[in-house]
């Protein structure tokens, strides 16, 4: 696959050394391009990119709140619209609090009402930017500074949200997961995004080094593991037609995914076991 | 011209018709929802070729329409009470931001308890967000201020959003004759918006919404402070030219028979009708009384007002509004940025009645200066 070699997001940015958040903005500003507006959710990325007067963004770019990015993104398309710049790409990016938890009401009605926007969920698995606090979608027994381990718990008691089968349930044209270690999968899956008619949705697990525990120059490998141990599967719902993009050539252990990370460090070989078999039901059914 | 009988909820959609927007984010909520609904038939009739959002909450109705502002177009969105409420956040956002967004508020209570009617508490608890503020006394004044807000919020040296508020079921389920505008005529006066800026534009980079620490966001709040008060400027030049081309004068504040006035009234919204027939009464009865009508709140016509009532002994400030333990908030501003002492009071909370007896008696009341804060219309029974 030919990649283009031009960047739309500057270095020099604020980011942490190894955010998986920047890489994952990278690679999908290459695939849409320069006739791309992008909206940000607060969070991360956005206060990473942004420290006024100075912006990474070589593409217009537009923050309000933390939970409206879609809201935001619904009237950019309609302006654009409305000017008959029908070829200017909308792309969101948000981060798993603001898309799972406090941007879901907003990014429904748009998905709903069938803006012509691209929103991809940057999902680290916790609220990173105010300091590692659970959400929505922080996987089951990760020890968050809100879901912390101790003598009672073992860390978050509650599954992952599946945000791409919410969206699904919306019943858009296009709709996929990708993990930023996959760049070549979810860099198709961008271009694919681009092309349909109508909302696109993308869920994009990016570890962090920060909130996971890890040392920055593995986060390409934290993302390998999660995939190639079948903690995160990449697929692609296009037109209801659902298929899986990538499947490990054998399954690896689970642990190796959780050993590696400081937040689930504290979790008992019971819990690994227990979060083991969830992952091999879902992999048997998706036949992963 | 023909004068047509309408509510100034259709008063204030004739009017967006007029100003012709690209975007229209709108969520129902009463007693708003006939200018969404009026604005939906005009786009299903082809009469206007917005695009019509039909967002799932006044959050995103304000978010929608501050994104499209991003992108350098005219837009427009409507609410009410809990609906503005629920705006709050994005409120500050727009102004921060420095859109031009005309948004018409259907003044209705805050709850609880739970109301549907009347009174101005919504729209004055959004008042330190840097918006503009009309407040309408009638249809006719709703639909001319939607047009003047737009031609002040664009202009390059404002670029402040406004809010045209009109009194809940009182002005927005109410008929009166209006003339609507020649379409002509309203493209003079209001012509495409047109930024200065490439906002949003690929072809022009720029950043909107970015991350700010105490090195600048006070510079950001302090130039919202110089446009909100250079807007005054733009204000009477917007009104002179409306008056010249359409023939009705409007100014920051009314004074209706307070020139030579003992005791003058101040208020703001649809029960100034009501008030001037209570003057004429008095006046009727030799007593020289009068009204000082607010009608541009936001920014706050200091001088204006000061200079209406300063010739007078005894000034009564009514307020449609309650900051708790402090008083109404039209009250207690005269009286913190002026050399008066004026009374207060509290009247009309939730849709309660506001007879010509009690501004009679808000009249005697003011005729004793306590400078204190009385409330007005109470039930006794209920207390």
């Amino acid at each position: 696959m030919e990649i283009p070699e031009k960047e739309f997001l500057a270095p020099g940015h604020r980011a942490c050394a190894g955010c998986g958040a920047t890489i994952g903005v990278r690679l999908a500003l290459k695939m849409l391009g320069e006739n791309t507006v992008a909206i940000s959710a607060t969070g991360c990325l956005e206060v990473i990119t942004t420290p006024y007067p100075e912006t990474s963004w070589e593409i217009p770019w537009m923050h309000v709140a933390f939970e409206n990015a879609a809201a935001v993104a619904s009237g950019v398309e309609s302006a654009l619209k409305s000017q008959g710049k029908t070829d200017t790409t909308v792309v969101v990016f948000g981060g798993d609090g603001g898309t799972a938890d406090i941007g879901l009401q907003a990014l429904s009605g748009a998905m709903e009402r069938g803006h012509n926007l691209i929103y991809i969920c940057y999902d680290n698995e916790a609220y990173m930017n105010t300091g590692i606090q659970r959400s929505g979608s922080t996987p089951y027994g990760a020890s968050t500074t809100t879901s912390p381990h101790g003598k009672e718990s073992f860390g978050e008691d509650r599954p992952k949200k599946n945000m791409p089968m919410i969206m699904a349930a919306h019943g858009i044209p296009y709709i996929a997961t990708a993990s930023i270690s996959y760049p070549e999968d979810f860099m198709k899956k961008v271009k694919k995004a681009s092309e349909i008619e109508g909302p696109a949705y993308i869920h994009l697990q990016q570890p962090c080094t920060t909130g996971w525990g890890y040392s920055p120059e593995k986060t390409i490998e934290l993302g390998r593991l999660a995939v190639e141990t079948g903690s995160w599967i990449l697929y692609e719902i296009e037109e209801g037609e659902f298929k899986v993009t990538y499947r490990p050539l054998q399954r690896r252990a689970v642990k190796e995914y959780l050993n590696a990370q400081k937040r689930f460090k504290h979790l008992t070989e019971l819990e690994k076991d227990r979060i083991q078999s969830h992952v091999d039901a879902v992999c048997i059914e998706l036949k992963v | 011209m023909v004068l047509k009988v309408m509510s100034a909820n259709q008063a204030i959609a004739e009017a967006v018709k007029l100003a012709n927007p690209n975007v229209i984010p709108v969520y129902p909520i009463t007693p708003q929802t006939t200018i969404s609904e009026y604005l939906a038939k005009f786009v299903a009739d082809g009469e206007i070729s917005a695009e019509y959002i039909r967002v799932e909450s006044e959050h995103s109705a304000i978010s929608a329409a501050l994104g499209a502002s991003g992108t350098g177009v005219r837009v427009f969105t409507a609410t009410s009470s809990q609906g503005l409420a629920l705006m709050h956040e994005i409120i500050f956002a727009a102004a921060g931001l420095r859109a031009p967004i005309v948004m018409a508020d259907a003044n209705r209570a805050l709850s609880a308890p739970l109301s549907i009617w009347n009174d101005q508490q919504d729209s004055i608890s959004e008042r330190d967000s840097g918006w503009m503020q009309v407040y309408a006394e009638n249809g006719q004044e709703a639909l001319d201020s939607i047009l003047i807000a737009y031609r002040v919020s664009e202009d390059h040296s404002v670029l402040l959003p406004s809010m045209v508020c009109i009194d809940g079921f009182i002005l927005t389920h109410t008929v009166d004759p209006v003339d609507v505008p020649e379409k002509g005529d309203v493209d003079k006066f209001l012509p495409p918006y047109k930024p200065d800026h490439a906002y949003l534009d690929p072809k022009r980079p720029m950043s909107i919404g970015t991350f700010t620490d105490p090195n600048y966001y006070m510079e950001a709040r302090h130039d919202m402070e110089l446009a909100l008060e250079g807007a005054k400027d733009v204000i009477a030049n917007a009104n002179a030219e409306f008056a010249e081309i359409f023939g009705r004068k409007y100014d920051f504040i009314e004074k209706y028979r307070s020139d030579d006035a003992d005791t003058i009234i101040v208020a703001m919204g649809s029960i100034c009708s009501t008030i001037k027939d209570v003057v004429d009464e008095h006046r009727d009865n030799g007593e020289k009384v009068g009204l000082v009508r607010v009608r541009v709140f936001r920014p706050f016509p200091t001088e204006e007002i000061y200079d209406a009532i300063k010739g007078a002994s005894n000034v009564g400030v009514l307020d449609k509004n309650i900051s708790f333990s402090v008083g109404g908030v039209l009250h207690n501003e005269i009286n913190a940025k002026m050399d008066v002492k004026a009374n207060g009071f509290i009247v009309g909370l939730g849709g309660r009645d506001i007879k010509p007896t009690h501004i009679s008696e808000i009249i005697e009341k003011t005729k004793n200066t306590t400078k204190t804060t009385q409330w007005i219309g109470l039930n006794k029974e209920e207390l």
